[in-house]
């Protein structure tokens, strides 16, 4: 019930009020309203108005822009080499076949080698890459189960890390450094490269530094702090994830890639996106300006097998790839750039065909008589 | 209104009577006096108080479907693990909730204070023969008030006695039902004379009465009641015992309660609303279920490096099940935006803003402009169906002019002389020679009830500072015939002692006794006096409607002043003719004898006094006709036909009499001449009629031409008749007739409606089938209830009181400013909140499926695809400034456009911008785009490495690609709608994507202490060092636009295609005597296809920006086809003579003027 009124402005309201028109005017506080153009709904706008006549030419504009920059990321991901080598061993024909059910921790690690021909010479630097199919690195449980400010060098964290790390986050009673699944499953295998040259194998040196994001390597992953550079002596206390042969302070012999601060470990640690991805393992830097990187001919890959895939019928491979501009191969973008291009150019003139039969009435009307 | 005075009790108490002791003092001491309870005098409309504030509006806040729904994804998040944290939801919602609370509270506030203005307003109470000054609220029944002139009365009265001795009082009850003339209320008898604090205390009584009912018109007739509300007028002080207080007065019964008004808007809303839902449940559905799926293999439940937690283990399946699905629910909820009621409610307080600020809507003279209640009915405005206006004071001004008179088919204005010779004298006078247009005044000054009052007192209605008294009526009309004839030189100077003095030309003051007054009623439309000269001579004078006057008179004489009538009611004025005859001393003895006898006859008292009338106002001699006009509001034709052409219904409700009614409504060009009219009154259905119950409606016509313009006139006895129908069953159908032939009609008139029976009419239209959108407007509190009824309520800010205003959702100065109300404020709403709510739905689309598509690519593990922030911040700072400058700016169409041509009014009619239709379509849109989004991205991502270092991306990065497409895309999607840009719309969309990149720089640029993971950092970074993605970026926003760019062009040269056909050659003529009436008319293009002219007109009409209507071309067209005849524009050179020779075969729709070709040109319309 709502009675909304008061008996005095009844009375003001009324006509016998009313019936001196400016008796009171004098005291009436002006309530017009301000006659700005905003408030009357009249700023200066600018009204764009979308007609074929517009439209039309910016098809044909872009559609002559994105054709050749199609063409230009086509080609350049045509010339771009890549190499590729499955070396899960599910086919009893692999070399690495023996190792397909190999465990965490068997040692010594179950080795392969696996040969293989480059057709074509790798001219610029080559990027070395694993690639682990039917892995699924962005699985919810997965993604989150990591202790960052742990990863940052927080000491608090590293004795006690994140609930979120469970059922990685103690081992025996004792805090696991790194915690969590993701590092705990860190991809162990070990991969070198020899070129086949008469029978005689050389080694091919692959860089591992230079593989993770400058500011992951730099700021977000830390080492913990304390008295010393002894790693050991700071990860005292903890305990090294359940599937790890050594603890975290005894990955890599120099101090500047060993503990969380290691290129490997940090590249595992950003989850990829899809459940089949590759990850940077090492880089093959170009010698000189006379040769390229990597020759045409035989080479051989001995890999020490430790990680296993056939459990969740996941493939492992090894990637070699140069890189371009743009990155590594992909068809798709260039695909796509001239895909649209062209729709766009072959609307652009269908719809002018039209436009102009119909334009061409309306300019004669324009006539009279 | 059964209402008995009783010196002494005893009777026994009836059922549903209330007895009240006057004064609180028993009759007897003996009598068993059971103290009734009566409410006491406190109105309340507020709500809520302090202390049930908060449960109370919590509840009323969740009792929203949407709110509820928030409240329990909200606590979702709390209870189950959920991929994201309960602040995403809670926040907004919080927020939401608080703003609500905050401007209910306040709104609550607001009636609280208007409440006690009321409740605390102080008035006098008699107790032990003292005045005690007390509050309103105090009053209690039986009490003894005194109320002073001019004072309002504080709750139902008994009128005991007044300060004048004979125990009357004036009283205007403007406020209750509209009329603002003063009704004369008597005392009750046996105390008139006690009329001091004193006597009146002596007063020992009881008074016994009905139970309190609303019907107001029922309980105006007891002389003695008076009304809360209600303002006594002229007299000094009464005394009156209240009866009736507080919510039990008749004033607070026939106020309906303000209940919640929902939009049409809203209601599409709650539909969509439901099929996202349902969207949402099934993609939660699908999810779950292919998650189990899925799962069924165990290397993918829980792989070696993936192992469950020991929690997670140890549930059962079932209940991991729900869990799972209310976590998908809660990963989807976001397509639910919780931030779009916080964005349609911000959209409409704001958009309200400029209807206030509206400077067209203000008017001089009552200083104010327009004035916005509600703001959640903005939208509603554009989608008004049918109008139900109030007449007086709504449609007209309320106030009576005399403009002309014609005597003897003379037609005389402003002085006595002649003015227009329309049929020459021919032939002597008859009776007075030229002193007939004398008799013809003196007609005027006696044949009335009018009183004066001195000036002394406070002035009335009719109040004028120079002169020293002033006429007092409780017809309007009778004072502006009188101040008419003083105009002429007779001054009507009062009546003394049953003589009548009037001061002729001359100055001399005339006696005229008064003999008889034959009063007027509604089935006569006619009174009469019968005055004797001071020289012996008995006149009757009469005057009346002219269908009751004519066959009364000398029918020769009917010719002359008829063409004169005729005229002046098509010209929309009120006409009364005239009439007197002579009688003999005998012939008058005759009639005084029955008239007695009749007066004193206690049988059938009514009909013996009828027939006497009718006997006596017989053979009269037609002396001539008056002319009043109840001025209109300025514009109030060209406001309604706008209204018509905009595709509105309009129909009027009013109190007033169905004569005047009806006039006005000719006025307006509510009816035309072509009209034809239903009418089923009284009058027409017949008294009897309506006592007996008979199984017909009368005067509809059993064929019912389609062609033909309908109006129809009903009163609200023939109403209530028809939506009341008594025991007979089979009467309940005539609702459904009634409201079918209503629905036909082109317009209907409702006359003698009470309050609560606008309201009726206003409901049965709302019902019925397709439930169209109404509006009611009026100015009075008579009006309030429909105004509350009625979808959007528009109180005209009138001359009686703030009631209506009060009550109203919006109120403005005057009825024109409806046009810009309706046809631009409420058309740009209506269109603004549609694009609203579709691209809300449409962008909360597109930004969660792609997350649901990553399911699929993530084992269905809830993983979401964008970051915690990036979902918080989405709605509520990306994304949500450029709808809203859009929902407040957008003019899609000039606003001048949209007020010259209302039939762009009917493009948004039937709420067209948010049928399944459109909806669909955003629909698709949003699920297309989000497609393209995701696959977009997730082709790019087969690649190794999309840097030129080698290094590769992870899922954060996937997650932001696909976000920074979709904002852009979104935003730019909306800068493809907007026609109008301001430098607001600039800053607010460009700025928007400015700080989406900035806000992203900052958000990865910081390792923040407060998260648990620093997933983000330098993540977009890193992202932009990448020519690839880039390129990627720039590619999908192209193809997610792409439909909709090619849209517009394919519209644009449909439009184009169709604008050919419909060129027009316009040729205008000018006539050379009459600038005004330039005449426009319409050739088309091509002659096979020629229109009939009115369907030309109706072009011309919606050729607007070329063509305006000039009122006096569209005066002289006889058909009044709107826009029949447009002014030229300022382009039309007279540059072709040449084609004069056309002319004749064009001139023939040209009607008024001789036209003269003076240039043709092109024109197009949209």
């Amino acid at each position: 019930m709502a009675v909304n009124y008061s008996a005095k402005e009844e009375a003001d309201g009324h006509p016998a009020g009313g019936a001196m028109p400016g008796g009171a005017g004098g005291a009436v506080k002006t309530r017009k309203p301000d006659n700005t153009a905003f408030k009357q709904q009249r700023l200066p706008a600018w009204q764009p108005i979308l007609t074929a006549g517009t439209v039309l030419p910016a098809f044909f504009i872009i559609g002559l822009i994105f054709i050749p920059i199609g063409i230009g990321i086509f080609v350049t991901s045509n010339n771009i080499r890549e190499y590729e080598i499955d070396y899960t061993g599910t086919e009893p024909s692999s070399p690495c076949n023996k190792c397909l059910n190999v465990s965490w921790d068997s040692t010594p690690p179950c080795t392969c080698t696996i040969n293989f021909t480059l057709e074509h010479s790798f001219e610029s630097n080559v990027f070395m890459y694993y690639g682990l199919s039917n892995f699924y690195q962005n699985h919810r449980r997965y993604v989150k189960s990591r202790d960052d400010s742990q990863l940052n060098g927080d000491n608090s964290s590293l004795l006690n890390p994140s609930k979120e790390c469970e059922p990685y986050r103690t081992n025996e009673d004792k805090p696991i450094a790194p915690c969590g699944a993701i590092a705990n499953s860190m991809f162990n295998d070990t991969l070198e490269l020899y070129r086949i040259d008469n029978d005689t194998r050389t080694p091919i040196t692959l860089i591992k530094k230079g593989i993770a994001w400058w500011t992951d390597k730099n700021v977000k992953f830390r080492n913990p702090t304390g008295d010393g550079n002894n790693l050991t002596a700071l990860f005292q206390g903890t305990t090294k994830p359940v599937n790890w042969p050594k603890p975290v302070y005894m990955l890599d012999s120099e101090p500047d890639n060993n503990g969380f601060i290691n290129e490997d470990f940090i590249v595992w640690m950003r989850t990829a996106a899809l459940p089949t991805f590759r990850k940077l393992y090492r880089l093959i830097e170009r010698k000189n300006n006379l040769q390229p990187t990597l020759q045409a001919g035989k080479y051989s890959l001995d890999i020490a097998y430790n990680y296993p895939v056939h459990s969740f019928d996941g493939r492992k491979r090894m990637i070699l790839s140069t890189i371009s501009w743009m990155g590594g191969k992909n068809p798709f973008l260039g695909i796509a750039y001239i895909t649209v291009g062209s729709i766009c150019f072959f609307l652009g003139v269908v719809l002018l065909i039209i436009h102009h039969k119909y334009g061409n009435r309306n300019t004669s009307a324009d006539i009279p008589n | 209104m059964d209402c008995r005075l009783r010196v002494c009790a005893g009777e026994e108490k009836r059922v549903g009577t209330r007895t009240v002791v006057v004064g609180h003092r028993p009759v007897s001491e003996t009598d068993a006096y059971v103290a009734q309870k009566f409410c006491d005098n406190r109105i309340v409309s507020s709500k809520y108080t302090l202390w049930n504030f908060l449960p109370k509006n919590l509840f009323e806040q969740f009792r929203r479907i949407a709110n509820f729904y928030f409240l329990i994804i909200f606590l979702v998040q709390v209870i189950v693990d959920t991929p994201t944290s309960p602040v995403t939801s809670g926040l907004p919602l919080f927020f939401v909730i608080t703003v609500t609370a905050i401007k209910q509270g306040y709104e609550d506030w607001l009636r609280h204070r208007a409440d006690n203005e009321v409740n605390k307003s102080n008035v006098f109470i008699v107790e032990n023969a003292k005045q005690v000054q007390k509050e309103s609220e105090k009053i209690k029944v039986g009490d003894i008030v005194e109320v002073k002139a001019d004072e309002t009365f504080p709750c139902d009265l008994i009128f005991l006695a007044s300060s004048s001795p004979d125990g009357t009082c004036y009283v205007t009850t403007a406020s209750l039902d509209g009329e603002s003339n003063f009704k004369t209320h008597y005392a009750v008898r046996d105390t008139t004379v006690l009329c001091t604090d004193e006597a009146i205390d002596t007063l020992t009584a009881t008074i016994e009465c009905e139970q309190p009912q609303p019907d107001l018109y029922k309980s105006l007739g007891p002389e003695n009641l008076l009304l809360k509300g209600a303002t006594l007028k002229n007299t000094q002080k009464i005394y009156g015992v209240a009866v009736y207080t507080g919510m039990e007065t008749k004033m607070a019964l026939n106020y309906q309660g303000k209940s919640q008004k929902r939009s049409a808007v809203e209601k599409s809303i709650n539909g969509f609303l439901i099929v996202y839902l349902c969207i949402l449940l099934s993609k939660a559905t699908v999810c779950t279920t292919l998650k189990y799926v899925w799962q069924s293999n165990p290397f993918n439940d829980e792989p070696w490096y993936n192992e469950k937690t020991k929690k997670e283990k140890e549930t059962f399946k079932v209940l991991r099940m729900f869990t799972d699905f209310l976590s998908f629910m809660v990963l989807f909820n976001f397509i639910i935006p919780v931030s779009m009621y916080v964005t349609v409610e911000m959209q409409k307080f704001l958009g309200s803003f400029f209807i206030s600020w509206d400077k067209e809507m203000y008017d001089e003279e009552i200083k104010e402009g327009a004035l916005v209640n509600t703001s959640d009915l903005n939208e509603e405005l554009g989608q008004v169906e049918y109008v139900f206006t109030d007449k007086t004071g709504t449609l007209t001004e309320n106030s009576m002019e005399f403009i002309e008179c014609c005597i003897d088919g003379h037609k005389y204005k402003d002085c006595i002389s002649e003015v227009d010779g329309f049929s020459q004298t021919d032939g002597p006078l008859k009776y007075y020679g030229k002193s007939r247009e004398e008799l013809f005044l003196r007609a005027l000054c006696l044949c009335h009830t009018v009183q004066i009052k001195e000036a002394d007192q406070v002035d009335g209605l009719m109040g004028h500072p120079e002169r020293k008294y002033t006429y007092i009526s409780s017809s309007p009309d009778e004072i502006a015939l009188v101040k008419g004839a003083e105009k002429y030189g007779f001054t009507f100077l009062g009546l003394e002692n049953d003589f009548m003095k009037i001061r002729n030309q001359k100055n001399e003051t005339e006696m005229y006794q008064l003999l008889h007054v034959l009063n007027f009623d509604p089935v006569r439309r006619r009174m009469s006096v019968i005055v004797r000269t001071t020289t012996g001579k008995l006149f009757l004078f009469c005057k009346g409607a002219d269908s009751s006057i004519f066959p009364r008179v000398q029918q020769e004489e009917i010719q002359q002043t008829k063409v004169h009538v005729d005229r002046n009611a098509m010209d929309g004025y009120r006409t009364l003719c005239v009439a007197f005859k002579e009688l003999t001393q005998k012939e008058y003895d005759k009639i005084d004898k029955q008239l007695n006898e009749a007066k004193m006859a206690l049988q059938d008292r009514e009909e013996k006094m009828a027939k006497v009338f009718e006997d006596t106002e017989a053979d009269m001699h037609l002396i001539g006709a008056t002319a009043v006009e109840d001025r209109l509001q300025e514009q109030l034709a060209e406001t309604i036909e706008a209204l018509h052409a905009a595709g509105m219904k309009v129909w009027v409700l009013t109190g007033d009499k169905m004569e005047t009614a009806k006039s006005t409504c000719y006025a307006c060009r509510l009816f035309q001449t072509s009209t034809e009219l239903l009418e089923l009154t009284a009058r027409t259905v017949g008294v009897n009629f309506l006592m007996s119950d008979s199984k017909h409606v009368p005067c509809v016509p059993r064929s019912w031409t389609l062609t033909q313009e309908y109006g129809l006139i009903i009163d609200g006895a023939t109403l209530s008749l028809i939506l009341n129908p008594s025991q007979d069953s089979g009467s309940s159908n005539y609702k459904n007739i009634f409201l079918q032939i209503c629905l036909k009609c082109a317009a209907v008139l409702c006359c003698r409606m009470a309050p609560l029976q606008k309201a009726q009419i206003v409901r049965m239209v709302k019902n019925t089938k397709g439930s169209p959108i109404t509006l009611s407007v009026g100015d009075g509190a008579n009006d309030v209830s429909m105004i509350l009824e009625a979808h959007v309520g528009i109180g005209i800010k009138g001359k009686e009181g703030r009631q209506a205003s009060r009550n109203s959702d919006y109120a403005v100065p005057k009825f024109k400013h409806l046009r810009k109300l309706l046809l631009a404020h409420g058309h740009l709403y209506y269109v603004r909140i549609a694009h609203l709510v579709q691209y809300f739905f449409y962008k909360n689309l597109c930004f969660i499926l792609p997350q649901f598509l990553y399911q699929f690519f993530c084992g269905f593990s809830q993983q979401p695809l964008y970051d915690a922030a990036y979902l918080t911040m989405y709605n509520i700072c990306f994304t949500s400034l450029p709808i809203l400058a859009y929902s407040l700016l957008e003019q899609h169409i000039n606003i001048d456009t949209l007020t010259s041509d209302p039939q762009l009014y009917m493009k948004v009619s039937d709420n067209a911008m948010l049928q399944w239709r459109p909806f669909l379509y955003w629909t698709f849109l949003g699920a297309f785009e989000g497609l393209v989004f995701f696959f977009g991205v997730y082709f790019l991502f087969q690649n190794s490495s999309l840097e030129d270092n080698g290094k590769v991306f992870g899922n954060w990065t996937f997650g932001t690609i696909v976000f920074t497409v979709l904002v852009f895309t979104v935003t730019l999607k909306l800068a493809l709608d907007t026609r109008f840009w301001t430098w607001m719309n600039h800053f607010v969309i460009w700025g928007s994507l400015a700080f989406y990149v900035f806000f992203s720089f900052f958000w990865g640029g910081v390792i923040w202490p407060f998260l648990k993971q620093q997933r983000m950092y330098f993540v977009f970074t890193h992202m932009l060092t990448s020519v690839s993605t880039w390129l990627a970026i720039i590619l999908l926003i192209f193809i997610s636009l792409f439909p909709e760019i090619l849209l517009i062009v394919l519209k644009s040269i449909k439009e184009k295609n169709h604008q050919v056909r419909n060129e027009v050659m316009y040729c205008c003529f000018a006539t050379p005597a009459d600038g005004d009436c330039q005449q426009c008319q319409a050739h088309h293009s091509h002659p096979a296809e020629s229109l009939p002219c009115s369907l030309l007109a109706q072009r011309c009409w919606a050729s607007q920006q070329h063509c305006t209507v000039t009122p006096a071309a569209l005066h002289c067209h006889p058909s009044r086809v709107p826009a029949a005849a447009c002014a030229c524009p300022p382009s039309c050179s007279p540059s072709f003579p040449a084609a004069a020779a056309a002319s004749p075969a064009l001139g023939q729709h040209v009607v008024c003027c001789q036209p003269a070709l003076t240039s043709c040109h092109w024109v197009s319309w949209p």
